[in-house]
């Protein structure tokens, strides 16, 4: 393998990296909606945002890519690759990311909302000062779990036909017939991007199961 | 807008989409148990007193764990031929499910192993327990219903985690819907159906493993 291949990989890893970061902030903008409504007090939004998450826990994120992709389309919107696949990344971390967040605000002693209800804060500002500060920070090794989660999952859309890492992996290894040598380096590719985050996220584990003896 | 939906080449197909479904359960189930395997042997080496064995699952478990399915399928997809096996895709695919499935169940089970206090073990030993009731009824028993509800979502995970094998054409259902919409261009209808089949294949799969659950592990603690 040459120079200008491994510089190709590099390019994949590129769009890998930035998939992950756009599924990551925009399914994390949708899915803190996601949780706030799974935990909010009118039944219906439960019962929706309940479905939703189950809906999208219950499916291959295979799937979930093919239909994104192929279903906008449908309804005529011609976009490209590359936006269709975000767009089901976003879907697909917004359901996940709030069934976490839904646990971590659950999790949050149902005291600190009843003071904060007897200080008569507000909506807003009980969540945003006061359950929301402590929730995030029991959902962050859940939170960076599902990071690395999503950075692997990512891979898929080379099947839809987008070029990341994996598909590039794929063109090279067509080109040069070395499979392994190919396949060994996209590994060690994701493995590095991933590990570095595994690490933190059993750190942080381990500080608040100390924490919380 | 003036896309009509047909569903015909989906209704056609059904027959061989109904039977992929159960290629599905088979690879998962196999799969799952081939994680099994590799989840207990991986941890009695894990915590053997051999140092290069206990090394050599931790970077199993963290190799496996923090790369993606769809690149060690193709890995093992290349590699078993030049290992000298020459494999079928279907049970090519249920080595690579087996073999990520059982980094994870080795993570999963080394946790309920290690929820067991010594001076239980001591306990039933001093009650005059056979070493092999004590393991079957006190370490084995407990651990398993500890760890199960994660072992449940990690198994429903990797049925889902099946469609991947399609990358290979290993037989399960989404490889044999890509055939389908390969011949009619009816994507949407295809995979939105199957997407379905997916959504019914893993409440089956929760389902059974709640049964197990309430058949052995319903009886109260303490």
């Amino acid at each position: 393998m040459g120079w200008s291949e491994f510089t190709f990989l590099l390019t994949g890893l590129k769009w890998t990296v930035l998939l992950s970061a756009i599924g990551f902030v925009g399914g994390g903008l949708f899915g803190l909606a996601v949780a706030l409504l799974r935990t909010s007090d009118i039944a219906p939004l439960q019962r929706v945002t309940a479905g939703y998450i189950a809906l999208f826990q219950g499916t291959p994120l295979l799937m979930q890519l093919f239909v994104v992709y192929y279903g906008l389309a449908l309804v005529g919107l011609k976009l490209d690759a590359w936006v269709a696949v975000a767009i089901g990344f976003t879907l697909h971390a917004s359901a996940y990311l709030g069934e976490i967040w839904r646990g971590s605000i659950e999790a949050v002693p149902r005291g600190q909302t009843e003071a904060a209800k007897a200080l008569s804060l507000r909506y807003v500002s009980r969540m945003k000062d006061v359950i929301l500060p402590q929730a995030i920070r029991i959902s962050l090794p859940a939170t960076i779990g599902f990071l690395v989660q999503l950075i692997k999952g990512t891979s898929l859309a080379a099947i839809v036909g987008f070029t990341e890492l994996t598909r590039a992996g794929n063109i090279v290894s067509n080109q040069i017939f070395q499979p392994l040598l190919v396949f060994g380096i996209v590994g060690i590719l994701y493995f590095l991007l991933c590990w570095p985050l595994s690490l933190y996220g059993a750190h942080l584990e381990r500080r608040m199961a100390v924490a919380s003896r | 807008m003036n896309y009509k939906l047909d569903f015909t080449p989906v209704l056609e197909g059904l027959p061989n989409l109904l039977a992929a479904c159960l290629g599905t359960f088979v690879l998962a189930l196999s799969g799952m148990a081939l994680a099994i395997v590799i989840g207990i042997g991986g941890v009695i080496l894990r915590d053997s007193r051999f140092a290069p064995a206990r090394w050599l699952v931790k970077a199993f478990v963290e190799v496996i764990r923090n790369t993606p399915f769809l690149v060690q399928i193709f890995f093992i997809y290349f590699a078993l031929p030049l290992a000298g096996l020459r494999l079928d895709p279907t049970p090519t695919a249920i080595i690579a499910l087996g073999i990520n499935g059982g980094a994870y169940a080795i993570e999963i089970i080394r946790g309920g192993v290690q929820s067991i206090s010594k001076g239980q073990i001591e306990a039933g030993l001093a009650l005059g327990l056979h070493k092999a009731q004590v393991f079957r009824l006190i370490v084995l028993k407990p651990a398993l219903r500890a760890i199960f509800p994660s072992l449940t979502s990690q198994f429903v995970l990797l049925t889902l985690t099946t469609s991947v094998a399609s990358a290979i054409s290993a037989y399960e259902l989404t490889s044999v819907a890509q055939r389908i919409e390969s011949d009619s261009f009816r994507s949407f209808e295809v995979y939105g159906t199957i997407t379905l089949f997916y959504l019914v294949i893993s409440w089956v799969m929760m389902r059974f493993f709640s049964a197990i659950s309430t058949r052995y592990f319903s009886y109260p603690v303490k």
